[in-house]
């Protein structure tokens, strides 16, 4: 286990790694600099470049840059807030997003997890009927639209929720965005969870505890739940890193300062500000490995028939 | 065992005059007839096949039918004077209650800078499914010649291979479109882009699992003895075996496609005006919300029509392809 750990842990790393060098190399290959949008005589430009070493090779700037990354820093912006360092404005526009993104994916999980075991118990009856809709609907509805809709009926028509993100009541008006951004996962939570559900109690296992008189809550837990589990796990963790895209477009909607407001910012603004692109890329980018890493070490645990091949193989 | 007996052509005879039975109750099928039967017999794939067919003849037909075009800022005659018809409600005309402008039919009404809703809107699902239908036919043959090559010749070549989609996959979708957003110009291209080179990896998956299992038959067996290369093995022998899951998998790109497309009109880096799509007419309407939310509602009807028809027709094809036998 801790072998297979290891490896996993070395394979992501050397991922990381060259996604940062393919990310910056595409950022400085980029027609247009940073200062063209200014109006700058060419000496300017050219001390300025100098200044922030742009005219040395762009392995020694990579390398340079893997120090800064290295020293905890990701630099200054280009465009962005009058090029203030960029760490500490990420590291509140973050934690705003993990906030409400860690309310979603609960929100999404539990409520899926229910309703597909719900929907499993009661097949081909009428709440199995109702879920499937509820299913249906969460997949055909984009998030963000859901959103709007949220907003135009509960924070206009009926002013219960504050019309806008409000930092000041953080829980209260994080109910909203983490609402509409769970949907997209109770659906798929849901329907994923119910049809294997529904494989795992058809399988002959089940079917012999069950003629050995185990029944209700002890069979569901420790005969189906167990063994549904790791394909609904599957399919949990892309969707914590789908939230990101649709954390986007909502806080775009409801005026949350969190990343994806900010990546919009850096990459719509008058000036596209190289790098908050690179710095926020390599957030996400790393996120999104170190849950794929999460989850492959979670199958191992879940399902031991796993990491017993890989120590074979 | 000198006298081993030989039959003769005379030993037997023909006996004619009888009918030959054929047994038509379970006379054998065509694949693709039995795909087609289990398919129809799914009340929700066909209910998902006319919701898809009805949007798409919309928005073949409506804005070549429609009085005007979808760019086209129309004036409208109100008591004499010709008024540009801005933010109009939807409204029929002779519905005989006091209408202001009972000679104009605006069915979804006009925008707030007096465009038709109508063709807009079915221009705009026009635009969206062109750009879901063009990139993901270019990510099918992508993400299958790239699937099978993978799979069929398996060893260093799939190592290889399949080292760089973990690394390409591993590089999330937003962060691609965002690097995408600077080097190209905002539109239907950086829409393309993107899905270009995010949606061929699934497919591509797809196509290799099913070429492992399929390069150990026996037609592929026979194929080799007979001398046949590998490119003719791959492409004439395997592919048209992996049709189905990769038609399957097509119906379930495409709202994905259509989804993205949405998403980047929303942000801001896709569709540019005056050209509409679903996400920039969506858009538009989430602007005016508060005082003008009929324009927001035919966009997001129309988006959501189509995702729900091709999430139907998917799972009504995974079904039919490989079906249980508890729903036969």
């Amino acid at each position: 286990m801790k072998k297979y750990i290891a490896k996993r842990i070395l394979m992501s790393l050397l991922t990381l790694f060259l996604i940062i060098f393919v990310l910056f190399l595409l950022i400085r290959i980029m027609p247009g600099d940073p200062f063209s949008v200014e109006r700058m005589s060419a000496e300017m430009i050219l001390q300025k470049r100098e200044e922030l070493g742009l005219n040395k090779p762009v392995l020694v700037q990579f390398v340079d840059y893997l120090k800064l990354l290295a020293s905890g820093s990701f630099g200054n912006g280009t465009a962005l807030y009058n090029g203030a360092p960029i760490k500490p404005i990420l590291m509140k526009c973050l934690e705003t997003s993990f906030k409400i993104g860690g309310l979603s994916i609960i929100f999404g999980s539990v409520v899926g997890l229910l309703i597909g075991i719900v929907a499993a118990l009661n097949r081909g009856k009428f709440l199995d009927g109702l879920c499937t809709v509820v299913s249906i609907l969460g997949v055909c509805i984009p998030s963000y639209v859901f959103m709007i809709f949220l907003q135009y009926s509960f924070a206009h028509k009926i002013p219960f929720f504050p019309y806008f993100f409000d930092p000041s009541q953080y829980l209260f008006s994080s109910i909203m965005p983490a609402l509409s951004l769970s949907l997209f996962s109770i659906s798929t939570i849901a329907r994923f969870t119910r049809n294997e559900m529904v494989e795992v109690m058809n399988s002959d296992y089940v079917k012999l505890a069950e003629a050995k008189g185990l029944y209700g809550f002890q069979l569901i837990r420790t005969h189906v739940l167990r063994n549904a589990l790791i394909p609904i796990v599957t399919v949990i963790a892309p969707l914590v890193v789908d939230l990101l895209t649709g954390a986007m477009v909502i806080e775009k909607i409801y005026g949350i300062s969190g990343a994806g407001k900010l990546m919009v910012d850096a990459i719509s603004g008058q000036g596209i500000d190289y790098n908050y692109v690179l710095a926020l890329g390599i957030v996400f980018s790393s996120m999104y490995i170190a849950v794929m890493l999460l989850l492959d070490i979670l199958y191992g645990i879940i399902d031991p028939r796993i990491r017993l091949t890989t120590k074979e193989g | 065992m000198e006298n081993i007996y030989t039959p003769d052509k005379n030993d037997f005879e023909f006996i004619s005059g009888r009918d030959i039975e054929v047994d038509k109750n379970f006379s054998s099928q065509g694949y693709w007839k039995g795909v087609a039967v289990h398919f129809f017999r799914n009340r929700f794939a066909v209910t998902g096949l006319i919701l898809v067919g009805v949007v798409i003849t919309f928005a073949v037909f409506a804005p070549v039918f429609s009085s005007y075009t979808y760019e086209e800022i129309v004036s409208i005659n109100d008591g004499g004077r010709e008024v540009i018809a801005k933010s109009l409600s939807p409204q029929f005309s002779g519905d005989g209650s006091q209408n202001l402008f009972a000679d104009k039919t605006f069915i979804f009404g006009t925008d707030d800078l007096g465009r038709d809703l109508w063709t807009r809107t079915w221009q705009g699902a026009r635009v969206s499914l062109i750009i879901a239908f063009v990139a993901i036919f270019i990510d099918m043959l992508i993400g299958t010649s790239y699937g099978l090559i993978s799979g069929f010749f398996g060893g260093n070549v799939d190592n290889i291979m399949q080292r760089f989609i973990e690394i390409a996959s591993s590089i999330p979708t937003l962060v691609i479109i965002s690097i995408l957003a600077i080097f190209m110009e905002k539109g239907i291209g950086l829409v393309i882009a993107s899905l270009l080179i995010t949606e061929w990896i699934g497919m591509s998956k797809i196509a290799r699992a099913e070429c492992l299992k399929l390069r150990e038959r026996e037609y592929v067996l026979a194929s080799r003895t007979l001398g046949a290369g590998s490119f003719h093995i791959i492409f004439k022998q395997i592919l048209p075996n992996t049709i189905g899951p990769m038609i399957t998998q097509v119906m379930f790109s495409i709202p994905v496609a259509i989804f993205t497309e949405a998403f980047l009109s929303f942000v801001g880096v896709g569709i540019v005006l005056p050209q509409c799509s679903l996400g920039s007419l969506i858009e538009a309407g989430f602007n005016n919300i508060t005082i003008l939310p009929y324009q927001i509602l035919s966009p997001i009807a129309v988006l959501a029509i189509l995702m729900l028809g091709f999430n139907l027709i998917g799972d009504g094809l995974r079904e039919a392809l490989a079906p249980k036998l508890e729903n036969m």
